[in-house]
């Protein structure tokens, strides 16, 4: 057996894993047939065990072998040979890739362990680890991506996870406003991504990584487009990562998704999905060799998110919100240092960072429990809350702390200058349909307003 | 011209007709649902029946070997196209579907005779490729539906001048058009009167407004089974498409594109169920007229994916936000009705198809907006970038409602809510074709170019390639 048919085999294990993982514990659910929790958790297991000796492994033969580049192919999913359209599924095994990818399964194992635990007879068990699984197919697929089809197919997978997620209490109004939130955040950066990858294909005839970024492995590939071109593509490709990232200004994101359960903030928000936007720019680093402009662009953006963050989470009163904003600094700053062409350096403060912020977010809970329980063993509070009045504070600092309390009133801005504009002109809209349909009908056109549900009668219009 | 091994299209066309004259003699509600349920069933395995045979057949084209048509000289108009041959089936699912997840609490209000008559114009549209049938037709198939509102004493008034104006500028039109009309020699006013035609029965901004009053005015299902076909496009591609240039066609896109946008804006402000589901349909059924216009072999390929894969997603989205109405009655979006836990299924179900409409990553809508986007893009880029931007809208519209439906609160209901055998087999069939589309979407690409460039030889071939002819050929 050859090295080569090797990794083939290890890297179809790779992303096999948590295909089989969804599979398993969806196909169940529509059958509306019902795992237990122990075979939930036994499935989930296996696959990120599966999944992680795979990679490990991967990484083994290629420090072996000197290997530095591994593609793995898998063919064209759609290919229209006469148009010189194909959709081809590739996925490559390198420096960035393998790190990330380990770093996934070593994170999602951790909290899919410490999820049995914590969601042990929660309504929403199972909802729970079939989002994991479509969080960590698409945290696998994004990871190992070596067309930018294949990085957007696991792109959007972790969006829509992320978002069900952060709903995941969905009997309560606020989880669902706020993954709403997230999800429209998401779309946009959806979107951005999208127009890139389109924009990319124009320029470079084809999506894949090494069309465009040169036939070098990475870090060395050398982006085969112009600077001007660069530079659109780029920011595309930034305002994609803001958003995924929760950069400024879409930071907003971030405090909001710890709405959803101590597992999911943990993996997600403060150690995976958080970083996958950084990740991109990794991906597509060379690009930033080509364009000054989008460096200092991305340079601007790491150092503006980092001060807000370190600002917001200094003026958080709950631990998960501070935790979130810690985590905006730290994300703000590898940023910089993707902008700075510290590729490495960027890689290694990521994978720290996550782990770091999972044990964190995890311990975050108990921690605050063990906490009480020394105090009410002590008798007082430990650390002795006493506000010292005789200090003066200048208005600039009350704005200051006013500023990072309301999370630089980002989310107000948002609001006020695109969604409500937006929501406005569209509701005038409507309203002028409804005189004209009125105008049309001669009398009232809009009846279905005045029902409601939940009547005795179930007819609808009469 | 290849022949059918059976008389599938007559038989698909004659099974719901005898059924509507069956059941409109029928005094039981219940008899005549199961009769109707059966009448749909086995005409979708005719239609099925039809697709599989045309496949084997390997042909462009093909009519029925002892087809009922050939007494009145019709043999030559009812044909089977690489267009048509899936539609048929797609059609008939529709109406299966929708009549089989008709609950008890609805039989009394829907019309089963109209439906299956409705079922057979339909079909017979799509087989049809003479112009003047296809008008005559489609003008049959407006009635049904006015005939609904009258029965429910609603106003007609939008409907029919929005269907008159429809009616009027198809047949003028089509007056207009001689005998020697071509993409070379485009009788340009015939052309601007029978797109228009056509595009206000696909809705198109701002004469769309009849689509939002017939579904606040009809039931559900017959606004849905009306609607979702989506006849105005099939007039476009066989009375327009023939004859328009590419530069008219592709200024038309730019409408259609507006109305895409424009509907997925409105879809996210709206406060109704029903209006919601409405804008959403339109804004993808423009989507569709997009790249149908674009009169690129890619941007073609894509439109024709998109309209199996929404007229799928789109269908089992109704149908999951019927079946809920079924048991709440009408839903505002306004406030959250939390019905998540009493039917995990039907929100699945709306989840599904709504992301699957939107082409969510693995879903059947996903390759198909790709090439859309792809093909949109060769023509006019900003065309591209503004149907990224309806598709991030609808996609932001779809969860907001499925938040608002499902979630967001604890329902109390004091009857079970749960799904009915019937709905499950429904959900169960739009999974499949849903996520089985998804994962293995080759052979439904490879078919719809097939069908995309042979519209586009039929155009005067200026756009096919000796290359692509000749792949053409060899594969057939």
């Amino acid at each position: 057996m050859t090295v080569e048919s090797v990794l083939y085999i290890l890297g179809v294990v790779v992303v096999a894993s948590p295909t089989i993982l969804l599979s398993s514990l969806g196909l169940p659910l529509l059958m509306g047939l019902h795992l237990s929790e122990a075979t939930q958790s036994k499935l989930t297991k296996g696959a990120v065990v599966a999944g992680f000796l795979a990679s490990v492994c991967i990484l083994g033969v290629m420090l072996v072998s000197g290997l530095r580049h591994v593609p793995i192919e898998f063919g064209n999913w759609v290919s229209l040979s006469q148009e010189h359209f194909h959709f081809h599924l590739k996925f490559v095994f390198d420096r960035l890739s393998v790190p990330f990818v380990i770093l996934t399964f070593v994170l999602c194992g951790t909290v899919g362990a410490f999820a049995s635990v914590y969601l042990h007879r929660d309504r929403g068990y199972r909802r729970f680890f079939l989002l994991y699984a479509l969080f960590l197919l698409g945290m696998v697929v994004s990871s190992l991506a070596g067309t930018i089809e294949t990085l957007f197919f696991g792109w959007e997978l972790v969006g829509l996870s992320s978002a069900l997620l952060v709903a995941y209490f969905h009997e309560r109004p606020a989880p669902v406003r706020n993954g709403l939130r997230v999800w429209a955040t998401y779309r946009i950066a959806d979107a951005a991504f999208l127009i890139a990858a389109l924009a990319m294909h124009h320029l470079t005839g084809a999506g894949d990584f090494d069309g465009l970024m040169g036939s070098g492995p990475w870090p060395y590939g050398e982006a085969a487009i112009g600077s001007t071109s660069a530079l659109v593509v780029g920011l595309l490709l930034l305002l994609a990562a803001a958003g995924k990232s929760g950069m400024v200004p879409f930071s907003g994101w971030i405090p909001r998704a710890m709405e959803g359960p101590t597992p999911s903030s943990a993996v997600f928000y403060g150690a995976l999905s958080v970083h996958l936007g950084v990740f991109l720019l990794l991906r597509v680093s060379p690009l930033l060799d080509v364009s000054i402009p989008l460096r200092i662009a991305v340079v601007m953006l790491g150092i503006t998110s980092a001060v807000f963050g370190a600002i917001a989470s200094r003026a958080q009163c709950d631990v998960k919100n501070a935790l979130a904003f810690a985590s905006l600094t730290q994300v703000g700053i590898i940023t910089v240092e993707i902008g700075l062409g510290l590729r490495y350096v960027a890689l290694i403060h990521m994978i720290g960072h996550a782990c770091l912020r999972t044990l964190q977010l995890l311990r975050a809970p108990s921690v605050l429990k063990d906490y009480r329980m020394l105090e009410n063993a002590v008798g007082m509070h430990l650390s002795g809350d006493t506000v010292d009045k005789s200090v003066s504070i200048s208005p600039s600092r009350i704005w200051l702390y006013r500023f990072a309390m309301e999370r630089g009133f980002l989310d107000a801005l948002l609001n006020r200058w695109i969604a409500h504009p937006f929501t406005s002109l569209f509701r005038f809209c409507d309203s002028m349909e409804k005189r004209w349909t009125d105008l049309l009908s001669g009398g009232d056109s809009h009846g279905a307003d005045r029902l409601a549900p939940y009547g005795d009668s179930l007819e609808d219009v009469e | 011209m290849s022949e059918f091994h059976l008389p599938w299209l007559s038989l698909a066309m004659a099974m719901p007709l005898f059924g509507a004259i069956a059941v409109s003699v029928m005094r039981s509600r219940d008899r005549a649902w199961k009769v109707s349920v059966a009448t749909c069933g086995v005409t979708l395995l005719f239609a099925c029946g039809e697709w599989a045979d045309f496949a084997l057949l390997h042909s462009f084209q093909a009519h029925d070997r002892w087809d009922l048509f050939r007494l009145f000289n019709l043999n030559e108009k009812f044909v089977v196209d690489e267009l048509s041959a899936p539609l048929l089936p797609l059609g008939a699912l529709l109406y299966f579907a929708t009549v089989l997840t008709t609950l008890r609490t609805k039989i009394n209000r829907f019309s089963f005779a109209l439906t299956l008559f409705s079922e057979a114009v339909l079909l017979a549209t799509l087989a049809c490729r003479e112009p003047w049938i296809i008008i005559l037709l489609l003008i049959v198939g407006v009635i049904p539906p006015w005939i609904e509102l009258r029965k429910r004493r609603q106003s007609t008034r939008v409907y029919v001048f929005h269907m008159s104006l429809f009616v009027g500028l198809l047949v003028v039109g089509q007056c207009l058009v001689g005998p020697e009309a071509s993409v070379t020699d485009p009788p340009v006013l015939a052309g601007c009167l029978l797109t228009a035609g056509a595009l206000i029965r696909s809705g198109i901004f701002p004469l769309h407004c009849w689509m939002s009053d017939l579904f606040d005015k009809a039931t559900f299902g017959t606004a849905l089974l009306f609607v979702t076909p989506m006849a105005g496009a099939y007039a476009i591609i066989r009375l327009v498409f023939p004859i328009a240039p590419s530069w008219a066609l592709q200024s038309i896109a730019i409408l259609s594109l507006v109305t895409a946008v424009y509907a997925a804006g409105m879809a996210l402000v709206q406060k109704e169920s029903r209006r919601f589901f409405c804008y959403v349909f339109l804004s993808h059924s423009s989507l569709i007229l997009v790249g149908l216009e674009m009169a690129t072999p890619i941007g073609l390929t894509g439109a024709l994916c998109v309209w199996l894969s929404v007229g799928i997603s789109q269908l089992g989205f109704g149908l999951a936000l019927r079946s809920v109405e079924a048991r709440t009655g009408r839903l505002s979006l306004d406030g959250f009705h939390g019905l998540y836990e009493h039917t995990p299924f039907l929100a699945n179900m709306f989840l599904l198809t709504g992301l699957a409409s939107i082409g969510f990553p693995g879903t059947i809508g996903f390759i198909g907006t790709e090439l859309l986007v792809e093909g949109a893009v060769d023509v006019y880029p900003m065309i591209g970038f503004a149907v990224v931007m309806a598709t991030a809208l609808n996609g932001i519209a779809v969860v907001k409602a499925y938040f608002h439906v499902f979630t967001g609160t604890r329902h109390v209901a004091t009857a079970s809510l749960v799904c009915r055998p019937s709905e499950r087999v429904t959900i169960l069939i739009m999974v499949v074709l849903i996520i089985g589309g998804g994962v293995y979407p080759q052979p439904g690409v490879i078919s719809r170019y097939h069908a995309a460039t042979s519209l586009i030889k039929l155009r005067g071939a200026e756009s096919v390639t000796p290359h692509q002819e000749q792949n053409l050929g060899s594969e057939k």
